[in-house]
């Protein structure tokens, strides 16, 4: 099998399978020594060249990671058929990007109004949950093209907020 | 003793007191909200009584309903845990007017210590030190002014009806008191319906360190050692341990006898804590009694060799203390670290959702009070504490290399935690070294952070393509990982057939 991987916004090419018992691993061309198995889902034991990891996977709202230990890695979307880019980690500077709510929650205040200038970092949107108000900002300089959000309207995780152009 | 209690609380302590009593032979009944059906806590009782909606106040805070629980279900006493109806007078009032037992102080202990005026000024008639400033609460600019000019600045603002830092506010210049005393007098107003405020004397970098009393229906008091409480975060305790790194025999034995006097002026009986500002001269200053078991209390638990739930149970029961205080020995280190459901990456905001992935820490010197489990999903209303992670060792170094090793083994998914906090906390010279004060978590998130540990991405890369391979997500719509999760993963990995 061959696999095309983006971790982090690099692309990788994978070629993987399992003969007699035994994995046969290529990244990028070069050949590893690899050994794995499922130890639960989303739990995995892998050996590479004798060093062990414990890998596991997690899904929160629209994204996908992996964490190698305590270190995390985004596995990113990239599909050349669809318009524009989505949302991705922070390194996308390019294109629209959606604010998102990370959690359930209630819009308690809009901030900007569309077609104004913001700033990385600027507040667009305050969601309020557990008693405590959030700002969420924007992920980079540029044109509020949308604002999705209503004062009042309840939202939940992965609901988008507003678009920044 | 006892034959049935009712736990009148949620969660990892409610939890606590389930298995306390299991231990002791006593049936366990737990109450419950709408959110809180599934809770661990409901599984582990021998019943369980739903007492209404999600929010606390139509439910945890509810007393008659919790009240109609225990008529129910034959409940001869209630615990209240920590939090909730804990340090409710009124609530230990209805517990005894229907005829069951309060598991803990008596009504007028909790009334006298339970406003932090009345504390000061019962604690000042019997001679406790304390921390200069007026006891009453301010009832002009003016009088603020001037008690200022009186104890010198900074001086502190405080809320009397609550604490959490709602209503405080610190002032290091005559200039600043008028607006600081408006704005502290709103937010106490808003946060506990009680606007009113008091004044004390700011003591600068101190350190949080509070004594944890023990005391029978029958007049005996013991105090159990001290628990060093400075790490904290907008002054919510993050990281706490037992006994302080700073404080010695001779300073414990003096804490602990006014902790004692303390509790015996308020009348006390059962598990109480009283709390101490110590100055960078070890000068100890009353600052309050907590009176009921805290948060904490596992690091006493673990240093002594004693359970407190145990003897709260029994000490209500009225039993004499087992023990006196030339018995009470303290032996190793212990370190216990709050996990709440937190964004660490933004601004510590809570992180209610599912946990989806649970691999919890064991082996030597680790003890973990949890109140989760995988599958379970956080609620929004209440608290969101997952589970408290204490490392014991034979001395403070030991405690924090197996919290280290414990932290390599703990995995949270689906939900943000602030796991990543400890880690840091744990590598930093400064913890290292025991230079805690009260402001030392807010110095250290301020300052820098690490670089983040990234070893080989390309291990993540193969891990992805061995994860499609022997652990496809669902290509259905699941609540698990939904539709846009299960094209998001194809679209990442394509398959080609080998020629």
């Amino acid at each position: 099998m061959i696999y095309h991987v983006t971790i982090d916004g690099k692309d990788y090419r994978l070629e993987l399978d399992r003969v007699e018992g035994r994995w046969r691993c290529k990244l990028d061309g070069r050949e590893v020594q690899m050994d794995a198995v499922l130890r639960r889902p989303d739990v995995l034991s892998i050996l590479i060249a004798g060093q062990a990891y414990e890998v596991k996977r997690e899904r929160i709202a629209r994204e996908t990671h992996l964490w190698v230990g305590s270190a995390r890695y985004a596995a990113e979307l990239r599909d050349p058929r669809s318009l524009g880019s989505r949302q991705s980690g922070r390194r996308d500077q390019k294109g629209p990007r959606k604010l998102v709510a990370l959690m359930p929650g209630k819009v308690v205040r809009v901030l900007v109004e569309e077609k104004a200038e913001v700033e990385a970092g600027q507040g667009v949107i305050v969601v309020e949950a557990m008693k405590m108000q959030n700002e969420i900002k924007s992920p980079k300089q540029g044109t509020v093209v949308k604002i999705v959000a209503e004062v009042g309207a309840s939202v939940n995780a992965g609901d988008v907020l507003a678009v920044i152009e | 003793m006892f034959k049935k209690i009712l736990i009148a609380n949620r969660g990892e302590i409610a939890v606590r007191v389930i298995r306390a009593c299991r231990e002791l032979g006593i049936a366990a009944v737990a109450v419950y909200s709408d959110a809180d059906r599934s809770a661990l806590h409901v599984s582990h009782a021998d019943e369980a009584y739903a007492i209404g909606p999600s929010p606390a106040a139509e439910s945890y805070l509810n007393i008659p309903k919790i009240l109609e629980a225990a008529r129910q279900s034959g409940a001869d006493a209630i615990h209240p845990g920590y939090g909730f109806l804990s340090e409710n007078a009124s609530f230990a009032a209805a517990c005894a007017a229907a005829g069951v037992k309060f598991i803990g102080p008596p009504v007028a202990a909790m009334e006298m210590m339970g406003s932090k005026m009345r504390a000061r000024l019962a604690m000042e008639k019997a001679g406790i030190p304390f921390v200069p400033g007026v006891s009453r609460g301010l009832a002009s600019l003016e009088e603020a002014v001037e008690v200022s000019a009186r104890i010198g600045y900074p001086v502190m603002l405080k809320a009397a009806a609550g604490g959490g830092g709602k209503g405080m506010r610190l002032v290091e210049t005559r200039e600043g008191l008028r607006s600081a005393l408006g704005s502290a007098q709103s937010e106490a107003l808003r946060a506990f319906g009680d606007g009113e405020v008091y004044l004390e004397k700011a003591i600068l970098n101190p350190r949080h360190i509070e004594m944890q009393v023990l005391a029978d229906e029958h007049g005996n008091t013991v105090y159990l050692g001290e628990r060093e409480c400075s790490i904290q975060r907008r002054h919510q305790k993050v990281m706490e341990e037992a006994p302080s790194p700073m404080v010695g025999p001779e300073l414990r034995r003096q804490m602990g006898e006014v902790a004692v006097r303390v509790a015996q002026t308020a009348g006390y009986a059962n598990a109480g804590t009283v709390e101490f500002l110590v100055d960078q001269n070890r000068n100890f200053y009353f600052l309050e009694m907590n009176t009921r078991l805290q948060v904490e209390h596992p690091v006493t638990e673990l240093v002594t060799g004693l359970d407190l739930v145990h003897l709260q149970i029994r000490i209500a029961a009225g039993e004499t203390l087992p023990f006196t205080q030339s018995e009470v020995s303290l032996r190793g280190h212990a370190i216990e670290c709050r996990i709440y459901a937190e964004d660490p990456d933004n601004n510590y905001f809570p992180s209610p959702g599912k946990i989806t992935l649970l691999l919890p820490p064991s082996g030597p010197g680790i003890r973990l009070d949890s109140g989760i489990y995988e599958g379970w999903t956080v609620p929004i209303d209440y608290d969101p504490l997952l589970d408290k992670l204490i490392g014991y060792g034979s001395d403070r170094g030991e405690a924090s290399a197996r919290l280290v090793r414990a932290f390599r083994e703990y995995f949270v998914g689906g939900i943000k935690t602030n796991l990543s906090l400890f880690r840091r906390i744990l590598a930093d010279p400064d913890f290292e070294a025991g230079n805690l004060d009260t402001g030392y978590l807010d110095r250290l998130l301020r300052s820098r952070p690490p670089a983040p540990e990234q070893p080989d991405p390309n291990v993540a890369a193969i891990a992805a393509g061995v994860f499609a391979l022997l652990d496809p997500p669902p290509d259905t719509h699941s609540a698990d990982a939904g539709p846009t999760t299960a094209s998001l993963w194809k679209k990442i990995t394509r398959t080609e057939a080998l020629s």
